[in-house]
């Protein structure tokens, strides 16, 4: 029997897998961050474009649907996330707007602003996008300031539902350290991985050994931060809700949520595992190229636990710092049954979409990108 | 308090970004069916002549493509950033194209148009052709499920208020999907799009043979775009027909606007330009009747009953009918624990109101009529211009087949300087059909100005002048880029 309750549980898992999938593909971001950092040359900058330029589009791809996924199955998060913390999404929209137009600009003739500066714009998403991410994924545990109040539908003058708190609006968010130490944690996940796909990707020893060394730097960066949070994510209070739907605080709230649940912490173990291996096992062998095909799957797997821990077990996952009960919870927030039965329905399609993608890019990627291939073949 | 400067410049935010969306998408979407047309030739008589057109056509899709991702990506999330209302009140049902459109289009176009633009030397002829076809039918699909959206907002149907959700929840995804606004609207934007791409190929090859170049590859394009064109534009008018039948059933305030038309009546004439009419006319494209019946803007709001006996509330009892829901509502909402007797009675009063629920919002009968001057000259320029550019591809291609198109030059100017017409008659469209419908978000249930975030005005100013400066670099960029890229040219007849 499929229940309401189960519905929304599945929807959240999508979420989640959705979630997973974009901070992989944030190894376009990774890779653009390190163009003039691992690039020295002309023609290793333009490699690493042409790497991660044949990809951008599924990670934009991926965000648009976890925007649309998110607005389809828990709504209540789209209207109180996006219309309150209004300056850091149109934030990482507009990095993203001037990814999106830089790879097919910046070699262009007529450019207007000449091709250093669009690789800049390339760089600069690299790094902000997924700190931007980060840090406001980290307040799925911290908190923010607003109020929800379905009731206000009938006030005529004032008829918004969901009111942000202060005038930072969502700004805010880098006041708390635990929110930014999440970005940087995200930010360093996405050199590492960016910096593994292009070790997999460009057959050029030169850039390769470059490539090795930044992966040595980010992969400890990233390793520090992780502890970080991962040491305060579980011995902080967290969000919890009870049997009617009240928030109230608990300690160690993700700690618990994490022994309750098995199944999440063998994801965070393997996950992690998975992670460490690829990374360190291409830093400590020069001839391994397929660390990116072990941290792939790892970096969804946590990522996917993340997401679990902070909406599963009972907890809100976008919790109210300003009203408790305002919190959201993905049964207080998401769609009608009727709804997510139709696209739990229209999800099925999901995995045939991940078949073809993973085909094309197989077929794609079956030769790593040469010099020889940038002088003969189309490019960016 | 909802300041009348956060709707204004929420509402001009929202408008400036689909007008910049709408100038790359068309563009996207009639070009991918040019250059796959151009590539099955090249696959079926294995002339590399007409890969190498194909490849330059890409060549201008790429560069149109990115700036139509960049700016589809904002839109998309500002329905949450300015329109935070609007996600919850309706996000249940308008949630759910978004996502598909994502599922089942973007992923589509992103994949294919990686293999498409590199797989060339990757993947074999007839695969490499699949992609192509299979970026333009994402590029379609696309749009059917954003019109789908924005259809149902048009002429809400499939669901149900919840007092206790406080928001429309979805009954029938099938009505929904089946909107008869949203298959017209479907049809109509595509077309568009294919008229937009065919007159940008035409002109730009003309440009060619005006300049005595690539005169090959001018006329071989000029063929394919012109039939494409042509076949486009003769389906725009065709869901442009039944889609005016269906703004005068679902929204009539937004016909007579178009129309200028302040008394209707029986047999209502259709305005060319102002004191110049065609009897009849107006009825006739909008009941497909010769005696029709055509309210006005004054018959709207003091209300009217049709020659069927359809009886249709004058504004003031609308707004009275509006403000009795909202009303019944509130009650619903404090008493549905208390006293779930008073809860029932309250929830009926609501759900034989909830019809005009959005007119509760409105404080006078001026704000439920849309800038008519605006709506009206967009109507004509969108029908005008179109109708002229169909009439301008036919004698191109008549030209052309009868190989008289070199040596009528005037032809090629004309053909050349239509492009931005082209564009101005698709701005035009979707102006008629989102100027139109204001105040409404969501025709008759809710407001623009019920619909916004609590976002400072301030806040919303900055965004709207920083996506200004934004949106037009990047098309000064771009057309910096196309103007180069055509210069060069695609050398295709010297090699």
């Amino acid at each position: 029997m499929i229940t309401y309750a189960f519905l929304q549980q599945y929807w959240w898992f999508l979420i989640a897998l959705l979630g997973g999938l974009l901070v992989f593909l944030l190894f376009v971001q990774g890779g653009n961050a390190l163009i003039f950092l691992a690039g020295n040359t002309e023609r290793e900058r333009e490699l690493i474009v042409n790497s991660t330029g044949r990809k951008w589009e599924l990670t934009f791809t991926t965000l648009v649907t976890f925007g649309g996924a998110f607005f389809a199955s828990f709504p209540l998060f789209y209207s109180t996330s996006f219309g309150g913390a209004y300056w850091v999404w149109i934030l990482i929209l507009i990095t993203f707007v001037f990814q999106a137009v830089s790879y097919e600009f910046q070699s262009k003739a007529g450019n207007i602003l000449g091709k250093n500066t669009f690789r800049l714009f390339l760089m600069l998403n690299g790094f902000l996008a997924p700190l931007l991410i980060g840090t406001a994924v980290g307040t799925f545990f911290t908190g923010s300031a607003f109020v929800v109040d379905k009731a206000a539908v009938a006030d005529i003058a004032a008829p918004t539902i969901s009111r942000w708190a202060n005038n930072w609006q969502g700004l805010e968010a880098v006041a708390n350290p635990f929110n930014v130490e999440f970005g940087l944690m995200v930010m360093f996940l996405a050199l590492v991985l960016g910096a593994l796909y292009m070790i997999n990707n460009i057959d050029n020893d030169k850039l390769n050994g470059q490539l090795r060394k930044w992966l040595l730097r980010c992969f400890a960066a990233f390793l520090l931060f992780f502890l970080l949070v991962a040491g305060k994510l579980l011995t902080m209070e967290g969000f919890a809700v009870d049997a009617n739907g009240v928030v109230y605080m608990e300690e160690y709230k993700y700690l618990h949520n994490l022994l309750a649940m098995p199944n999440v912490l063998i994801m965070v173990l393997v996950g992690a595992v998975l992670v460490v291996c690829g990374a360190g096992v291409t830093i400590l062998r020069p001839q391994f190229k397929r660390g990116i095909w072990l941290a792939a799957p790892g970096t969804v797997l946590v990522v996917m636990a993340v997401f679990m821990l902070a909406g599963y077990n009972n907890t809100a996952y976008y919790p109210s710092t300003t009203d408790l009960q305002s919190s959201l919870t993905i049964l207080n927030s998401s769609s009608s049954e009727f709804t997510l039965r139709a696209m739990a329905i229209v999800s099925l399609i999901i995995p045939f979409v991940v078949a073809y993608i993973a085909y094309f890019w197989r077929q794609m990627d079956k030769k790593s990108i040469t010099t020889e291939e940038l002088e003969s073949a189309d490019k960016y | 308090m909802i300041e009348s400067a956060l709707v204004g410049w929420s509402r001009l935010q929202f408008a400036l970004t689909a007008g910049y969306h709408w100038i790359f998408v068309p563009l996207t979407l009639g070009l991918a069916v040019i250059m796959a047309v151009m590539e099955s030739i090249y696959v079926k008589t294995g002339d590399e002549f007409w890969k190498r057109t194909a490849k330059f056509w890409m060549k201008i899709f790429a560069i149109n493509f990115a700036v139509g991702i960049a700016t589809g990506i904002i839109l998309e999330f500002e329905f949450g950033t300015n329109f935070s209302n609007y996600s919850w009140f309706v996000g249940d049902i308008f949630g759910a194209p978004l996502a598909i459109e994502g599922i089942f289009a973007f992923f589509m176009e992103a994949t294919f148009f990686a293999v498409m633009f590199f797989g060339w030397e990757k993947v074999g002829k007839r695969f490499h052709l699949a992609s192509t076809w299979f970026t333009a039918i994402g590029a379609a699909i696309s749009a059917l499920w954003i019109l789908v959206a924005n259809s149902w907002m048009q002429n809400p149907v499939g669901m149900d208020f919840n007092p206790d959700t406080v928001r429309h929840e979805m009954v029938d995804f099938w009505a929904v999907v089946l909107n008869p606004v949203a298959i017209s609207k479907f049809f109509h934007a595509v077309f568009s799009g294919w008229m937009t791409g065919s007159i940008f190929v035409i002109g730009i090859s003309c440009w060619y043979l005006l300049k005595g170049r690539e005169r090959k590859f001018a006329l071989a394009s000029i063929r394919v775009a012109a039939i494409v064109g042509i076949v486009g534009t003769l389906s725009v008018m065709l869901s442009g027909d039944s889609s005016g039948v269906q703004m005068a059933k679902y929204q009539p305030m937004k016909l007579a606007a178009a129309e200028g038309l302040e008394e209707g009546g029986k047999g209502a004439p259709f305005s060319i330009v102002p004191g110049v009419e065609i009897p009849n006319m107006l009825s006739i494209l909008a009941t497909h009747d010769i005696d029709g019946y055509v309210p006005g803007i004054n018959n709207i709001l003091d209300g009217y009953t049709t020659p069927e006996g359809e009886v249709h509330l004058s504004a003031e009892e609308k707004m009275e009918r509006g403000k009795i829901a909202i009303e019944a509502f509130s009650e619903y909402r404090d008493s549905k624990d208390s006293n779930p007797e008073e809860a029932a009675v309250a929830r009926e009063v609501l759900e034989e109101n909830m019809e005009y629920f959005g007119y509760g919002y409105i404080d006078s009968r001026e704000e439920l009529v849309p800038p008519v001057g605006l709506v009206y000259w967009a109507f004509r320029v969108m029908v005008g211009f179109g109708s002229a550019l169909l009439l301008l591809m036919m004698v191109v291609l008549w030209a052309e087949r009868r190989g008289r198109l070199e040596k009528m030059r005037w032809l090629m100017w004309a053909a050349l300087l239509s492009i931005p017409l082209v564009y101005l008659a698709g701005q035009a469209g979707w102006i008629v059909a989102e100027v139109g419908r204001q105040p409404w978000v969501i025709d008759g249930l809710l407001p623009v100005k019920a619909a916004v975030s609590s976002v400072s005005v301030a806040a919303v100013k900055t965004t709207f002048f920083l996506f200004v400066a934004i949106f037009t670099l990047f098309l000064a960029i771009e057309i910096r880029i196309m103007i180069k890229a055509i210069k060069e040219g695609p050398k295709v007849d010297v090699e």
